[in-house]
């Protein structure tokens, strides 16, 4: 062996082995950017994973919640856009990095972002208060059509995801609503209660508590299937009994994904680090019971996958706020 | 009676050497991040919140809670001391706090501050523990037109009972409400004065204004006015404590008003804010000593503390049983509940019954220790104002500027708070009332937001406003307290001209 492809060997064996050595690791608390407020969805799952984490000895350094819900969550966005490089702050995403930029123009897109990867898909349903006479859909609808001031639909921030729902229900049932914008998911679930509105496109974790105290009734969910979870959460019903909103003759479907970011301008290893870390967390129990709970679709995806994905999503969403009306000129 | 019973079982407990060693660390660390002007009780808070995830249910939460009361007396240190409210509803106990510490009656401010926390934490407990479930219910009252009437009530009572001249106050406000104007609108999903700065996108940060208009206006104004330049000197003593007591009974009205309005206000989602400025607006009101308000009263320290800590207390109902948080403080407790998978909504209070009493009981703990605790320090804290002001107000420059930096990691918002530091000493060379223009930075976004997601289910009919018995009785009282000047005339002259027809 000649002193070229010794050298060669070595330095091949030196790289094939110094990823698994060296590997990238965060050597600072790593700040999980919630781009909603206190209590919403994200900011559970958020918590969820904090604790997970944190549980299970997953990381070495401590993760930190960071609440940046300013401006509907452009804060959050901006934030992002902000540190490129930084491998310590990693954003919950949710479909606002789609939606946000199209209707408040706000200088933000997705794709400047590092993608690590999806971890759940968020169903929306269709809620209306427990002492309403109307059982379905149907009788709702009518009910709508037939009220001297339009129905009050409650839910979060304006011209985006609930506010989507809420048109193409208009467009498909020609009934007519008043679409009240709340700042927070939690806040519509409670006026929703208090009888000032008269239904909510909430997702499932932010009316759970109220519909298992039985104050309000689930008449459908905006998804192709029914969700998939049959144990009983009230009384009467589990997940998997509320009907598809299509079933009930209101073809309209929304799923929302729930994924992960890193700043642009990562490098291979920190991203690695992060595919990893999620993946790790998507397999501890914690997880697995918050899907269950907050009836969560259970997906994960990363790499060309989630590319992919997010391509197709993002021309859906842009689609359907075309469509509505929302996106700014 | 059950609750009762209930009660005792969660003190039962509590009672162990090992919990109450974590309510005085909690206690403790809670203070510690109260006095720090802008980190403050939410980010405090939050940044002590993963320490408990090691620890039994138990355990953190006792932890929490009491890093939020030991946060909530501190936040009235900075405010007496230097002029600086540490939280929202700090405000209003700068007015007489803050004379009161600058004539060397720091100790008694403090001491005040303290008790009347106290005793409107205490009275918002008792009232969780024997009304909790008919009034989490009261809550569900509220839909947009009357959470509009709760604000513009603390608007009105704010012009027409203040002390300042009318038109100031409403300048003041109005600058207040148009900076509240900035960033992105809720209604609409439109961004507003922004100018394509995305630094303004969040908006203007209430806790940067307050540092800048509050802290440094002060400084400057020190500065100007050389002879302050040395150090007060404070009277360091225990019995400060006692003479404080003794002379309390005769404010009981006082604080039996203001922890009326704690109450009342706290179970209003987001009421806490206006329950501070409300206490002191009546308090004055109602006073045969107008003038001396704002010239280190100390009933004018009394009135806002009651009020403030009733509300912040009973706000942690709303939040309990129905998941919504009335201060950022209380935001971040609720993050720290739901790691526990204790949900908070209407199943709270009779599935984790065990822990909701735990959480009670540790209230009525907490706020005792954290009494003892908070007081024994007042001597250490009234001592800080001895440190010659030369050496102590660059101090307080860059513990403002840490403070406004932590709120959201922007280097803008040190600049924003200098610029508040100058328009705050405009203000007060010129006589504008800073007061109004914070609560407006506060209040003004949720006041419009209330209002038109009002005139949106109502389709624009002003009605909706005296649409039922609730609103229409709180709009008819703000449109009283605004005209409440001139209708006091009116019945002052009413009265003269009866007089002479009857003599």
């Amino acid at each position: 062996m000649n002193y070229v492809t010794k050298t060669a060997t070595a330095v091949a064996a030196l790289l094939l082995s110094a990823p698994a050595i060296a590997a990238w690791e965060p050597t600072k608390p790593v700040e999980i950017v919630v781009a909603a407020g206190a209590g919403g969805a994200s900011d559970q799952m958020a918590r969820m994973m904090q604790a997970a984490i944190q549980k299970n000895n997953l990381m070495k350094q401590p993760m930190v919640v960071s609440l940046k819900g300013g401006a509907s969550g452009a804060e959050a966005l901006m934030y992002m856009k902000g540190n490129d490089g930084d491998a310590n702050k990693v954003l919950i995403a949710y479909s606002l990095i789609y939606m946000l930029p199209l209707s408040a123009k706000i200088p933000f897109n997705w794709r400047e972002l590092t993608p690590v990867s999806v971890v759940a898909m968020d169903q929306f349903v269709l809620w209306s208060n427990a002492s309403k006479p109307y059982k379905n859909v149907k009788d709702f609808i009518e009910a709508a059509k037939t009220s001297g001031t339009p129905f009050k639909m409650g839910g979060t921030g304006s011209k985006r995801e609930d506010q989507v729902l809420t048109v193409f229900t208009e467009k498909k049932t020609g009934a007519k609503f008043n679409y009240l914008p709340y700042k927070s998911g939690g806040e519509a679930a409670t006026q929703l209660v208090g009888n000032h509105i008269d239904a909510n496109v909430n997702n499932p974790s932010e009316n759970l508590e109220v519909w298992r105290a039985g104050q309000v009734k689930a008449l459908c969910v905006f998804d192709k299937e029914r969700i998939n979870y049959t144990t009983k959460v009230t009384e009467t019903q589990s997940w998997k009994d509320i009907p598809t909103c299509k079933e009930e003759g209101l073809d309209v479907q929304y799923l929302m994904l729930r994924a992960m970011f890193l700043p642009g301008k990562v490098t291979d290893d920190q991203k690695a680090f992060y595919v990893d870390l999620f993946k790790k967390v998507t397999e501890t129990p914690e997880y697995k019971d918050y899907m269950e709970k907050q009836a969560l679709k259970p997906v994960y995806m990363t790499g060309e996958a989630m590319n992919k994905f997010l391509g197709e999503d993002d021309a859906v969403n842009t689609a359907l706020m075309n469509e509505a009306g929302f996106v700014a000129k | 009676m059950e609750a009762l019973g209930l009660l005792m079982q969660g003190f039962g407990v509590l009672l162990t050497w090992k919990i109450l060693a974590l309510m005085m660390v909690g206690l403790v660390l809670g203070i510690f991040v109260g006095v720090l002007p802008g980190l403050g009780g939410p980010n405090g808070v939050a940044i002590l919140l993963p320490l408990t995830f090691t620890m039994d249910p138990t355990s953190a939460i006792v932890m929490l809670s009491c890093i939020y009361w030991g946060a909530l007396f501190g936040g009235a240190i900075t405010s007496i001391l230097f002029n600086i409210p540490g939280e929202a509803w700090s405000v209003a106990t700068t007015f007489d706090g803050y004379p009161m510490a600058q004539q060397g009656k720091a100790a008694e401010a403090l001491t005040a501050a303290f008790t009347s926390s106290f005793i409107g934490s205490f009275a918002a407990v008792l009232l969780i523990t024997f009304l909790a479930p008919a009034i989490s219910s009261f809550a569900l009252k509220f839909g947009p037109p009357e959470f509009f009437a709760v604000y513009l009530l603390t608007f009105c009572s704010f012009v027409g009972l203040g002390r300042e001249d009318k038109h100031k106050t409403i300048i003041s406000m109005s600058l207040g409400l148009l900076l509240a104007g900035i960033g992105l609108d809720t209604v609409s999903g439109q961004l507003r004065m922004t100018f394509g700065s995305s630094d303004l996108l969040r908006g203007v940060n209430f806790l940067v204004a307050v540092i800048g208009l509050f802290g440094i206006s002060e400084i400057l104004l020190t500065m100007e006015e050389r002879l302050a330049l040395r150090g007060h000197s404070a009277k360091i003593s225990l019995r400060t404590v006692w003479s404080v007591w003794k002379d309390m009974p005769r404010y009981w009205v006082t604080l039996l008003r203001s922890s009326a309005i704690g109450c009342w206000l706290g179970i209003t989602p987001g009421g806490a804010i206006a329950a501070s400025f409300m206490g002191y607006n009546l308090a004055k009101r109602f006073s045969k000593d107008k003038e001396s308000f704002g010239k280190g009263r100390i009933e004018g320290v009394f009135a806002p503390e009651t009020a403030a800590h009733a509300s912040g207390t009973a706000a942690l109902l709303p939040m309990l049983a129905l998941g919504i948080p009335g201060s950022g403080t209380a935001a971040i407790l609720l993050g720290g509940l739901m790691v526990w998978g204790l949900n908070p909504g209407p199943l709270l209070f009779v599935e984790h019954k065990d822990f909701v009493w735990g959480l009670i009981a540790s209230m009525y703990l907490g706020n005792i220790v954290g009494l003892i605790l908070v007081l024994s320090t007042v001597p250490v804290f009234a001592a800080v104002l001895r440190v010659p002001f030369a050496a102590i107000a660059p101090m307080i420059v860059v513990s403002c500027a840490i403070g406004a930096f932590a709120i959201q990691n922007a280097m803008f918002d040190i600049w924003l708070m200098l610029l508040f530091g100058v328009i705050g000493y405009v203000f007060k060379k010129i006589g504008i009332p800073l007061a109004p223009l914070t609560l407006a930075l506060v209040l003004g976004n949720r006041a419009e937001d209330a209002f038109r997601l009002s005139m949106i289910g109502a389709e624009g009919n002003l009605g909706v406003f005296w649409s039922n018995k609730l609103v229409g009785t709180i709009t008819t009282l703000a449109i009283v307290l605004l005209f409440w000047p001139v209708i006091d005339r009116v019945i002052a002259s009413f009265s003269k001209t009866r007089q002479p027809a009857q003599a």
